[in-house]
């Protein structure tokens, strides 16, 4: 085993000293890690902001077909109603206005809540970690802002902030586990009512987050909510959180879902490169070899070698191009908003780890073939085929 | 019972290309004593390299038997050649073949990287085969940035630095001018006479014989000629 070891500084100065072949495959293998990461912080994104949990209790109330903010108005006092219901917890009624209705990179989400909803309408794991929430109450344009959006925007407490043709005064800064948190700003209902000129307080909101006491029982209350007004004016279409999310994003999923397919291209990438890259050592290398087995070094070893030089280009490539991707993913907080649900382009220093193993085991994988074929390979035809 | 260092009985090399049969070398018997310095010669063709090649390890007889020492070589499997290769065997090339992208230090220590040996040891020893070859100066340089004379040297540090029983040399001053020639030479008569060990040189070129103690002429793949001096 150590004298396996003693043989990877070899390795790594041949990989050193042959300087513009090394550099433009370590190049071309960050690049596509970079894309991998990228694709797989897009994927998990989606993942979490559209995979139900087992302890998931928010169901969103929607207008009966419709699917964006602009369009989607329910009576405010349709929250009465649907607290009556058994299993309800408690009703929030919410205004959604967004900065640009398209999708886009750096959307502005407001969603107004009744003054003394604010905490109702928050998970409960959710922590105000600048400001407070008493600054909220006290001034009708107040915002508690989440933590991405105000890291994206550079948005501090004591800010006044502009978007969507309103001006808040930043309260607070709430840090949460729910991706449609962290992506919003928390104002007071009526402000963002009157800000609309959508009938002033007491009249419309876009939906109700519905809190109810058993998760399991989530399906139920849903079909019940969707009862209650399905003779009314304005019928609902009620669905948990996460399903919602994925039905008003879907097309960003169906995007995400695609971009899966250029990850594999990616690793594929990876994998090519590398194994041309060392098919092409090999052959500029036979006399090398040949030279070392001469010296007594075993066709095994030489094998081993070739193993070694493919992980190493493997294990540089990826950890910058899956650390470059991480990098730029947790400085640049980008999330992808579609009609007024966030999708966060999120990683963990885990997505780099796994993406640079993978590339260490793809280099290793195209290293395979090479090594097999040049352990059987004689000095003597080695020498003849310089 | 023979106590030749290196013996041959019946040694064969055949290569078959498609239905021709190349026969290099052909039921050689022939007997080397340790320490002595033998010059091989003979026209193109006539087996001098084959020969090498066996008493290397690098390739496997046909037929025949080939003992080196205690050990029988013919006998071995690939990897046990390699092992006894690195142990016993120094090789010097006519072309030097070291390897580019490795310094003068690097090319030495690579035979040492396959002994269990500290590298406190291993750094000894390359710098003492670097300073017997009197190449110490040059130990940071790459075989591009040293003339032919030195790259030769370098090769023979690499080939002594395991300190091997035999060193086998393929026309070692074939690419190189006379004087560079002279001075490789006396190093390798050096290395014969002051350490005993023994060398069979391949060698197209009379002059480089008087070094030499021992003289073997091949043709056609048999050994025409053998003129020894006393020990």
């Amino acid at each position: 085993m150590s004298r396996l070891l003693r043989l990877v500084p070899v390795v790594f100065r041949t990989i050193r000293r042959s300087p513009i072949r090394s550099g433009l495959t370590i190049t071309g293998i960050a690049m596509a890690m970079y894309l991998f990461t990228g694709v797989e912080a897009m994927r998990s994104g989606v993942n979490e902001a559209t995979e139900a949990g087992a302890g998931d209790s928010v169901l969103v109330v929607y207008r009966e077909n419709r699917y964006c903010p602009f369009t989607s108005r329910l009576p405010q006092w349709y929250a009465d109603r649907i607290e009556r219901i058994d299993g309800v917890r408690a009703a929030v009624p919410m205004q959604v206005l967004v900065s640009n209705c398209r999708a886009s990179l750096d959307v502005v989400t407001f969603r107004g809540v009744p003054d003394d909803k604010l905490d109702d309408s928050l998970d409960s794991q959710t922590v105000i970690t600048a400001g407070s929430t008493d600054d909220w109450k006290r001034r009708g344009d107040a915002a508690v802002i989440g933590s991405a959006l105000a890291a994206r925007r550079g948005i501090r407490v004591g800010d006044l902030f502009s978007a969507a043709g309103i001006s808040v005064y930043v309260a607070g800064i709430l840090e949460s586990e729910e991706m449609q948190e962290r992506n919003s700003a928390w104002v007071h209902l009526p402000f963002l009512q009157e800000a609309m000129r959508r009938g002033g307080t007491g009249g419309f909101v876009t939906q109700f987050n519905v809190h109810v006491d058993d998760p399991t029982r989530m399906d139920d209350i849903a079909a019940r909510i969707d009862d209650t007004f399905r003779h009314d004016e304005r019928p609902t279409s009620t669905s948990p959180e996460k399903a919602f999310v994925g039905r008003a994003a879907r097309d960003i999923v169906g995007i995400a879902n695609f971009a899966g397919i250029l990850g594999w291209g990616a690793l594929a990438a990876v994998f090519a490169l590398i194994a041309n890259a060392i098919m092409l050592a090999m052959r500029d290398r036979i006399r090398d070899h040949a030279i070392m087995q001469t010296l007594g070094w075993t066709s095994p070893l030489i094998g081993w070698m070739v193993l070694v030089e493919g992980a190493l280009l493997g294990l540089f490539g990826g950890v910058l191009g899956a650390f470059g991707a991480w990098l730029t993913i947790q400085y640049g907080r980008f999330a992808m908003t579609m009609e007024g649900t966030s999708i966060e382009i999120s990683t963990s220093v885990w997505t780099a780890i796994i993406g640079t193993g993978l590339a260490l085991g793809l280099g290793i994988l195209a290293g395979v073939a090479p090594a097999v074929r040049l352990s059987r390979r004689s000095i003597a035809s080695s020498f003849g085929a310089v | 019972m023979n106590s030749a260092f290196i013996r041959c009985r019946g040694l064969t090399r055949i290569y078959t290309r498609g239905t021709e049969r190349i026969t290099p070398l052909d039921a050689l018997d022939l007997d080397i004593d340790r320490g002595r310095f033998v010059a091989l010669m003979g026209p193109s063709g006539s087996g001098k390299t084959t020969l090498l090649n066996l008493l290397a390890g690098i390739d496997s007889p046909t037929e025949g038997e080939l003992h080196v020492g205690d050990t029988a070589v013919h006998a071995l499997s690939r990897s046990r050649l390699a092992a006894w290769r690195a142990d016993h065997v120094g090789y010097i090339f006519q072309l030097y073949n070291l390897v580019p992208v490795l310094t003068a230090y690097e090319n030495v220590e690579l035979p040492l990287l396959l002994q269990s040996i500290s590298r406190s040891e291993r750094h000894q020893r390359v710098c003492a085969a670097l300073e017997s070859v009197g190449i110490a100066d040059r130990h940071r340089h790459y075989p591009r940035q040293l003339s032919g004379g030195q790259e030769q040297r370098v090769a023979i540090a690499r080939a002594i630095v395991t300190e091997p029983d035999l060193l086998l040399c393929d026309e070692p001053t074939g690419d190189l001018d006379r004087e560079t020639a002279t001075s490789i030479m006396e190093l390798l008569q050096r290395l014969n006479r002051d350490e005993g060990r023994t060398i069979v040189m391949v060698t197209h070129d009379p002059a480089t014989t008087r070094w030499a103690d021992t003289l073997l002429h091949l043709e056609k793949g048999r050994l025409l000629e053998h003129e020894e001096a006393p020990a």
